[in-house]
């Protein structure tokens, strides 16, 4: 029996695994008829999900969590039973300030770029011209990276520098125009920006935090308990979908594909780019391979792990100035949904985690984890400060955040 | 009461503007450029936000809000939160609604309904409109198979035009779709 399930996404590269698992018949060897639905923002991605139009959808992982607890809107339980990846951001700044910052061209180092950064952020806050970033939303792990970055770069984001809401498909015309000096967006939006001569790259995110949780499917939680064995089914479907994503052999067909008007709507050369893990960081310079810019597979990379949910829930505290409360810290640990990974996953080839939280950027070298099937190598995962998040003391996490 | 409409389609929010003309005590912003958004809302002051659904700044706008809220008065989303029908009703029409300044659901209510209405009978136009066009592309081909059949064939064109009915209805296809083929094959045996 066939299942039809509508699935929201915005046009970007890390909505591939929806895609990739309709247009391969993944979903369809699965019984489920996958009908994507693309919208031009995440209110209305949001407003779809929570008004019936659709059962799932991409969304920004904050997002989910800042929905359940009503953060924005009125509360509305959501779930999140799959990770659709990791990573896949970039910071491009105005090419005079990126040529500041990193004066060697090429990628930047975190720590060396943002302590430029800090010298002009200072000048130009002195000028009361202060420094502009733009973020694809205020509920992004976008927004979340760079003021990481920043703060721990010594740069107050809110007091030394201002940060608002910039739409992707307008970041590059944001940066040309001046609106702002940076972003930080996902592709292809970067190498638009690149291309036009409008930016240049200074960082991956995966450089920030070396497995960073990025965009999420997530579901309302009735539709979830209501429809859960086509969910399953939909969540196999997706893991074979990053199989077939990350394999080079396929890079070529599935940018094509993603390129399409009804995905992306764009250049394919771009989009093979940032799935391969290459960028140009400048216009007329050479490409950089930066090894997991995007990751969806390995390390069972799509597996909700709670200390993620975890991690977001501190941040989000952090920068909408409440405090930590430790109930909504357990509402929004629950919106991640191992449970319903595991059981979907059970049975197949693909690796499941034993434990379903871990100390997150502790791992300076490769390391063997227990798993309830499979076998499983973390590699490092540091955040490029060295702090740690040991889900056992969220709340002292947050303080030491200061 | 200050009611902003923020849509790309000047020619959708040209039909809002009119219909909200109708509405007693309502003054009406038609907002069509992406540029400067934020800046024009600010200055005008809304009582009553609508926007399309298709519109890529409205996770802008609800930042602005969210902000903002700290200093202004709290802000709605739609016309109550319990209001799902009415919530539901604007999702498919396309547009939603952010109410500024805590206004009585009952002079919210009509806005909105007019709002959902109006961009309804929008969505209608234009696809009675594609419709139309799809129809007089239609009719050029049709014209144009005639033609080439009365010149191949000698055929006068009521002749012309029964025959390729005749070979629609042999054929399950529509007459449409049989000139297109007479076109096509006759500009790839090099005719123009």
């Amino acid at each position: 029996m066939t299942t039809e399930l509508t699935v929201g996404f915005l046009p970007l590269v890390d909505a591939c695994l929806p895609i990739l698992a309709a247009e391969h018949g993944f979903a369809e060897d699965e019984g489920i008829a996958l009908r994507l639905v693309k919208d031009m923002s995440w209110a209305t991605v949001l407003d779809r999900l929570l008004y019936g139009h659709s059962d799932a959808a991409h969304m920004v992982a904050p997002l989910a969590i800042a929905t359940t607890l009503g953060r924005g809107r009125p509360a509305q339980p959501l779930a999140v039973p799959f990770v659709l990846g990791l990573n896949g951001n970039a910071v491009t700044l105005r090419p005079e300030l990126a040529k500041a910052v990193r004066p060697g061209g090429g990628i930047g180092e975190p720590a060396a770029v943002g302590a430029a950064l800090k010298r002009i952020a200072d000048r130009r806050k002195a000028e009361a011209e202060p420094l502009r970033f733009g973020v694809v939303h205020r509920y992004s792990s976008h927004n979340y990276m760079l003021r990481y970055w920043l703060a721990a770069c010594g740069i107050r984001p809110d007091a030394d520098v201002e940060i608002s809401t910039v739409p992707p498909p307008f970041c590059a015309d944001a940066l040309a125009q001046g609106e702002v000096d940076g972003i930080c967006v996902g592709e292809p939006w970067n190498s638009v920006a690149v291309e036009q001569g409008a930016g240049e790259i200074v960082l991956a995110t995966a450089q920030i935090w070396r497995r960073g949780v990025e965009k999420v499917l997530a579901l309302r939680e009735p539709v979830l308990d209501a429809k859960r064995e086509a969910i399953e089914r939909l969540l196999r479907a997706l893991c074979r979908a990053a199989a077939h994503f990350v394999d080079p052999e396929n890079f070529e067909r599935n940018a094509a594909i993603l390129a399409r008007a009804e995905y992306i709507d764009g250049d394919p050369v771009l989009i093979r780019r940032a799935i391969s893990d290459r960028m140009l960081v400048a216009k007329g310079g050479e490409l950089v391979h930066y090894p997991d810019f995007m990751f969806q597979y390995r390390e069972a990379a799509t597996f909700p792990w709670v200390s993620q949910a975890e991690w977001l829930y501190t941040q989000m505290v952090r920068w909408d100035g409440t405090p930590f409360d430790a109930q909504e810290a357990a509402r929004a640990a629950r919106v991640f949904r191992p449970d319903v990974y595991r059981s979907a996953l059970a049975g197949t080839g693909e690796p499941l985690p034993g434990a379903s939280s871990k100390v997150e950027g502790s791992l300076a070298e490769r390391t063997v984890v227990g798993a309830q099937q499979g076998s499983i190598i973390l590699e490092p995962n540091r955040f490029f400060d060295g702090m740690v998040f040991d889900p056992e003391q969220i709340e002292s996490y947050v303080k030491a955040l200061g | 009461m200050r009611v902003a409409v923020i849509d790309e389609s000047a020619s959708r929010a040209a039909v809002i503007r009119e219909g909200l003309s109708t509405v007693d005590d309502c003054e009406v912003f038609v907002l069509t450029e992406r540029r400067g958004l934020i800046a024009r809302i600010a200055q005008i002051e809304p009582d009553i936000v609508l926007m399309d659904l298709g519109n890529p700044s409205r996770d802008v706008l609800e930042e602005y809000f969210a902000v903002s809220r700290a200093l202004d008065r709290p802000i709605a989303m739609f016309v109550d939160e319990s209001d799902d029908e009415s919530i539901v009703a604007s999702v498919e029409a396309g547009v939603s609604s952010y109410v500024v300044n805590g206004l009585a659901p009952q002079r919210i209510r009509p806005i909105l309904d007019l709002a959902v209405t109006r961009f309804n009978a929008f969505s209608r136009l234009q696809r009675d409109l594609a419709d139309a066009k799809g129809k007089l592309a239609e009719r050029e081909i049709v014209d144009k198979a005639k033609r080439i059949l009365m010149d191949s064939r000698g055929l006068p064109e009521p002749k012309a035009y029964a025959e390729l009915r005749s070979t629609a209805m042999n054929q399950g296809k529509r007459i449409a779709e049989i000139a297109e083929a007479i076109v096509t094959a006759h500009r790839l045996m090099g005719g123009t």
